[in-house]
């Protein structure tokens, strides 16, 4: 089935904008690079020649004695002893930064300023800032598409049942839903911090708990809408359930103000997830978080390329993903679709 | 009453609730008061009146479109009122319903064969390639041609947009096909086609409308029985010959009166 001639019109308009047009393209470029971060920023070579045969360190577990070295455990191929010993009779490829997320440098005191070792210097434990914001970036998005996905699932569902079968259900839904958004998510968050020790799904299912409501309001009114609509009476005149109904008939009308309302969440999201880790909420300690280094920034102030770094990223992102919102909610808009229509007769 | 009624309206009574008047008081407006009435297979029975005389609310209440307050419906001999869930839906394929805009009663973004697929996937009792034959026939039965099935609602003119409503209607070969001013949303040249079609298609397949409308003129082409509505109630009940000669009620008389035709322009002018 081809592309709808609407729908076509949507992706002219957003294309038309060039500002999230090419937002959209460099944060996927961003994502899909720092997808691989393992193959950009580690501290285990991409390939290793030794004596004739190749060895793939970031996928497989070698034992230093592999290497002609003495001991059973893995090589630490940051020595200079294991890198002498494989140069003898190989070579190693490296990524572009040698550094992992969690890779402590020893040999200055830390924080160090950027150099040509660390590009973006170290943080106050030794570790690279580049590598970290790498990571970083991406456990920030995955995190924030995560929660989009799940809290955009739950929240059009609620609100479609809601909207589709309206009366009583509605309204002592609509009150759950306030007293819920009135719990103080901060508070809990502070206190489940201290009970359980965070983990990246863990702190998805808590917030995914408390940020579904978000989608709610907007597609329960398209549903409310949607349902008093004579083809869905005609519908249900023919025998369809409720069920297909409502996916028929019901939700392509408020599909475009959920994917409206998307790329907002998602910033929302990310930005959720920097506060908590800024607030010591978040990660467990030693994720690689954008929030984890804003604090270090904050506490190291006589080291400012922690804090420029995680601001400028940070910024960089957010202002990526708002751009691209700003477009999705243009290209969706009845009146500018409408107007094309007329400007091309 | 006799075997071959297959709809039997008895005492049927819809309210709608009015503002609360006083203190746990509430008054209600009854739509529909007391309506019975009996439908003969094969035969059309035109409920006519004026807007808000409860006709489309009557039509809407059979059709289980619309909660009934008392009374009882009875389709060939089973209870439509007492039905829930799975029975009720399975009922529906007995029972269509044409609907007055044919703008509004199909998705827009449905194609023309997926809408009148509709109700055999609902049904799902036939193969794919069955459906797929079943469209095609419906499609010539109601005068469209197989190559306008891909096109979307809005492609369509007023009239070919209806004949989509009443292949849909027809799709699961139903008993009652009931009819919510099927024309009066189009323009008089149109509406003819559009009768002359229901009355083609009622003589071919022995179909049996419940036919809802304000047009005398209309109803006078269609229906077998004429019942006249009036602020909920039956008013008068009987033949087209008769209702069309030799009207009882004042309000009948007053409903024939006014419509118009070119003998009584002539007349006056």
């Amino acid at each position: 089935m081809g592309i709808s001639v609407l729908n076509q019109r949507r992706l002219d308009n957003f294309r038309r904008n060039r500002r999230g047009y090419w937002s959209l393209w460099i944060f996927l470029f961003l994502f899909f690079v720092t997808l691989g971060a393992e193959f950009i920023a580690n501290d285990k070579p991409l390939l290793v020649r030794f004596d004739g045969g190749h060895y793939f360190p970031i996928f497989k577990v070698y034992p230093e004695t592999v290497f002609g070295g003495e001991f059973e455990t893995e090589a630490d191929y940051t020595d200079p002893f294991v890198q002498d010993l494989i140069n003898e009779k190989g070579s190693l490829l490296w990524p572009v930064v040698r550094f992992s997320y969690d890779t402590i440098d020893f040999t200055a005191s830390p924080p160090t300023a950027p150099s040509a070792q660390h590009w973006l210097g170290t943080d106050d434990q030794g570790r690279d800032v580049l590598a970290r914001v790498i990571y970083g970036f991406r456990i920030s998005v995955l995190f924030g598409l995560l929660l989009t996905l799940f809290s955009t699932i739950i929240g059009v569902a609620a609100g479609a049942v809601q909207g589709f079968f309206g009366g009583l259900l509605d309204l002592l839904a609509q009150r759950f839903i306030e007293i819920w958004q009135g719990l103080p998510v901060l508070y809990l968050l502070i206190i489940m911090a201290s009970v359980i020790q965070p983990g990246f799904f863990s702190l998805l299912f808590l917030m995914t708990l408390f940020s579904w409501t978000a989608l709610v309001g907007v597609v329960r009114a398209e549903f409310l809408r949607a349902r008093n609509f004579e083809y869905v009476r005609a519908a249900r005149a023919l025998g369809v359930g409720s069920t297909t109904i409502m996916l028929r008939h019901t939700l392509p009308n408020a599909m475009v103000a959920t994917v409206t309302f998307m790329p907002f969440v998602l910033s929302g999201s990310v930005t959720t997830l920097t506060g908590l880790d800024f607030l010591g909420l978040g990660l467990p300690p030693g994720s690689p978080s954008l929030g984890e280094l804003l604090k270090q920034g904050r506490d190291n102030l006589h080291a400012p390329w922690l804090g420029i770094t995680a601001f400028v990223v940070l910024a960089l992102m957010l202002s990526l993903l708002v751009f691209v919102g700003e477009a999705v909610r243009d290209a969706l808009d009845p009146r500018k679709v409408f107007d094309q229509a007329v400007a091309h007769g | 009453m006799s075997n071959d009624d297959i709809l039997r309206v008895k005492d049927l009574r819809v309210r709608f609730p009015l503002k609360r008047t006083g203190f746990g008081k509430r008054d209600y407006l009854y739509a529909v008061d007391g309506v019975s009435f009996n439908l003969k297979r094969g035969e059309t029975l035109a409920i006519v009146g004026e807007s808000g005389s409860g006709k489309t609310t009557t039509a809407l209440t059979i059709a289980r479109l619309q909660k009934a307050f008392s009374g009882s419906v009875q389709l060939g001999d089973i209870d439509l009122l007492a039905l829930k869930g799975a029975e009720l839906r399975d009922m529906r394929n007995r029972m269509q319903f044409i609907f007055q805009d044919p703008y509004s009663s199909l998705n827009p973004r449905l194609r023309a064969e997926d809408i009148v697929r509709e109700p055999l996937d609902n049904q799902n009792r036939m193969p794919a390639e069955q459906r797929d034959a079943r469209v095609e026939e419906l499609f010539s039965a109601v005068g469209l041609r197989p190559e306008q099935r891909r096109l979307f609602p809005h492609q369509f003119s007023g009239g070919q947009r209806q004949r989509i409503g009443i292949a849909r209607a027809l799709a699961t070969n139903p008993d009652l096909i009931i009819c919510d001013e099927p024309v009066s949303a189009l323009d008089v040249a149109v509406q003819a086609q559009i009768l002359n079609l229901l009355r083609r298609l009622q003589t071919d397949l022995g179909l049996t409308y419940l036919f809802i409308s304000h047009d005398l003129g209309v109803v006078q082409h269609m229906c077998d029985h004429v019942a006249v509505m009036y602020k909920g109630k039956i008013v008068e009940y009987a033949d087209r010959l008769t209702l069309f000669n030799h009207p009882q009620h004042d309000y009948t008389k007053a409903l024939l009166a006014a419509v118009p035709s070119v003998a009584s322009a002539l007349r006056q002018g």
